[in-house]
């Protein structure tokens, strides 16, 4: 696999004689062990798709939830060390709701993304304290900006993305979504997308059961951050799960 | 009175300042008088419309030392702020900060603000930003000592949506109204026309402001 650190991953205030920060590199590791969660962006809003694995048949149905509300109009989709992201989204919604206390308007969220993401790139500076262990996924929908996503890592880098995927199963997920037109694309097309998505790239095999979150924002919430309606994810789900099927049949013909 | 106690007190900028939105813009304006105690004049041509960043102007009201204080802090904040954002201010950011500082230091302020100005978002806004630090967003909005000679004036002349010409006129009559009649208003007009495109500053010297002789 990867080089092993030897001394210089130790801490985060040292770089390898490779230019590498290791306590950075293995934080990242920490997102990829997470199952996975995925936002896109389309013409008039984003939707949010998470693949909420189930450990233990005792969990009550919707405990553990890994997309949250940031203000009103803001979501956010986590994968990693759902504790870190916990706390990292208590420090989004005090940065949306100081700049609204201050300066009168819903915070911008590519300001929002910039000030989160300084927020984590400070942890990645001090032997003192570890790098957060989680990426997540910020978006919105205005009036103005229209729809809006961006991506922070454990880095404190923040990109903006028409479609992106974060977890253990980012790249068959980013291979799915690179075959969506999103741009033109409404929220409810979408929608079933999204959980199509999940339900491809889950592993039946290593992975029992798992729960599908799906939450969206746009011009069909008026823009509002919500969790997509039961009808309507259940008609998402069955549309997934008829298509896995579609395609195991395909590939039996093949056979 | 007797002994000159208007040595002693603070300078006050008793005011006339007034915007008003019109269709496609705003128009700002104040007189240019500061006194003392109602008796002296320190200044009859100061200029109490400030210019907070491209396209967004304060008037000030009240008293002139705390007034450019909380002006001065409120420029270096909304620079900032719109450079952090990558694109000029809202008219309603420049008021809620200039909010933030009049209601956090209401104790030792004493000065109140008409915020005024363009923006992409919503186009030309005034608000009134009163001492205690309350907001309103009015169409359009006097304030200062002189102010209350012309609410009548104001109330029944304006309406909403004029040309750029008439909204001069509007505003210019106002001012030379109140500054007949109130001793601490007086001097020139100071005005500010922002739309859009650009913002201009202009001043009417006192001898050429609008003789009123009667209403209609």
């Amino acid at each position: 696999m990867s080089s092993i650190g030897t001394g210089y991953d130790l801490s985060a205030s040292t770089f390898s004689p490779d230019g590498r920060v290791f306590q950075v590199e293995y934080a990242m590791k920490a997102v990829e062990n997470s199952s996975t969660a995925i936002g896109i962006r389309c013409k008039d809003g984003v939707v949010f798709g998470v693949e909420k694995l189930v450990l233990s048949k005792l969990y009550e149905a919707g405990s553990n939830k890994r997309i949250f509300n940031i203000d009103r109009h803001v979501g956010m989709a986590v994968a990693g060390l759902l504790a870190d992201a916990r706390s990292l989204s208590e420090v989004a919604r005090e940065e949306a709701s100081n700049f609204r206390s201050n300066y009168g308007h819903d915070i911008p969220l590519k300001h929002l993304s910039d000030r989160v993401a300084m927020y984590v790139h400070a942890y990645t500076l001090y032997s003192a304290m570890r790098p957060f262990g989680c990426s997540f996924i910020l978006g919105s929908h205005d009036e103005d900006d229209g729809p809006q996503l961006y991506m922070v890592d454990p880095s404190g880098i923040s990109y903006g993305y028409w479609g992106c995927a974060i977890g253990k199963a980012k790249q068959a997920a980013k291979t799915e979504i690179e075959k969506l037109q999103m741009k033109e694309m409404t929220c409810r097309e979408l929608v079933k997308e999204v959980a199509k998505i999940i339900y491809i790239v889950h592993d039946e095999v290593k992975d029992k059961t798992f729960e599908l979150e799906l939450s969206w924002v746009g011009e069909v919430t008026k823009g509002r951050h919500e969790l997509v309606p039961k009808d309507i994810k259940e008609e998402a789900e069955k549309y997934a799960k008829e298509s896995l099927e579609e395609e195991d049949d395909s590939d039996e013909d093949n056979m | 009175s007797v002994n000159g106690e208007w040595r002693s007190s603070k300078v006050s900028t008793g005011t006339t300042i007034i915007a008003v939105t019109y269709d496609g813009g705003v128009v700002i304006g104040s007189d240019s008088r500061a006194s003392m105690g109602g008796e002296y004049v320190s200044s009859r041509v100061i200029n109490k419309v400030v210019q907070v960043h491209d396209k967004i102007f304060c008037c000030m009201a009240g008293s002139l030392a705390d007034a450019q204080a909380v002006t001065n802090a409120v420029i270096h904040q909304l620079s900032f702020h719109s450079m952090q954002m990558g694109e000029p201010p809202l008219v309603q950011s420049a008021a809620s900060i200039m909010r933030s500082f009049c209601y956090n230091h209401r104790d030792e302020l004493s000065a109140g603000f008409i915020v005024a100005g363009w923006d992409s978002k919503r186009g030309p806004q005034v608000f009134q930003v009163s001492l205690g630090g309350m907001v309103l967003e009015q169409e359009f909005t006097i304030a200062g000592s002189g102010s209350t000679y012309i609410y009548g004036y104001v109330d029944a002349k304006f309406k909403p949506g004029m040309t750029r010409e008439e909204c001069l006129t509007f505003t210019t009559n106002a001012l030379s109204l109140a500054m007949d009649r109130d001793n601490v208003s007086g001097g020139v007009v100071h005005l500010a026309i922002v739309t859009e495109k650009e913002a201009e500053k202009q001043l009417i010297p006192g001898n050429k402001l609008p003789v009123i002789q009667s209403l209609e």
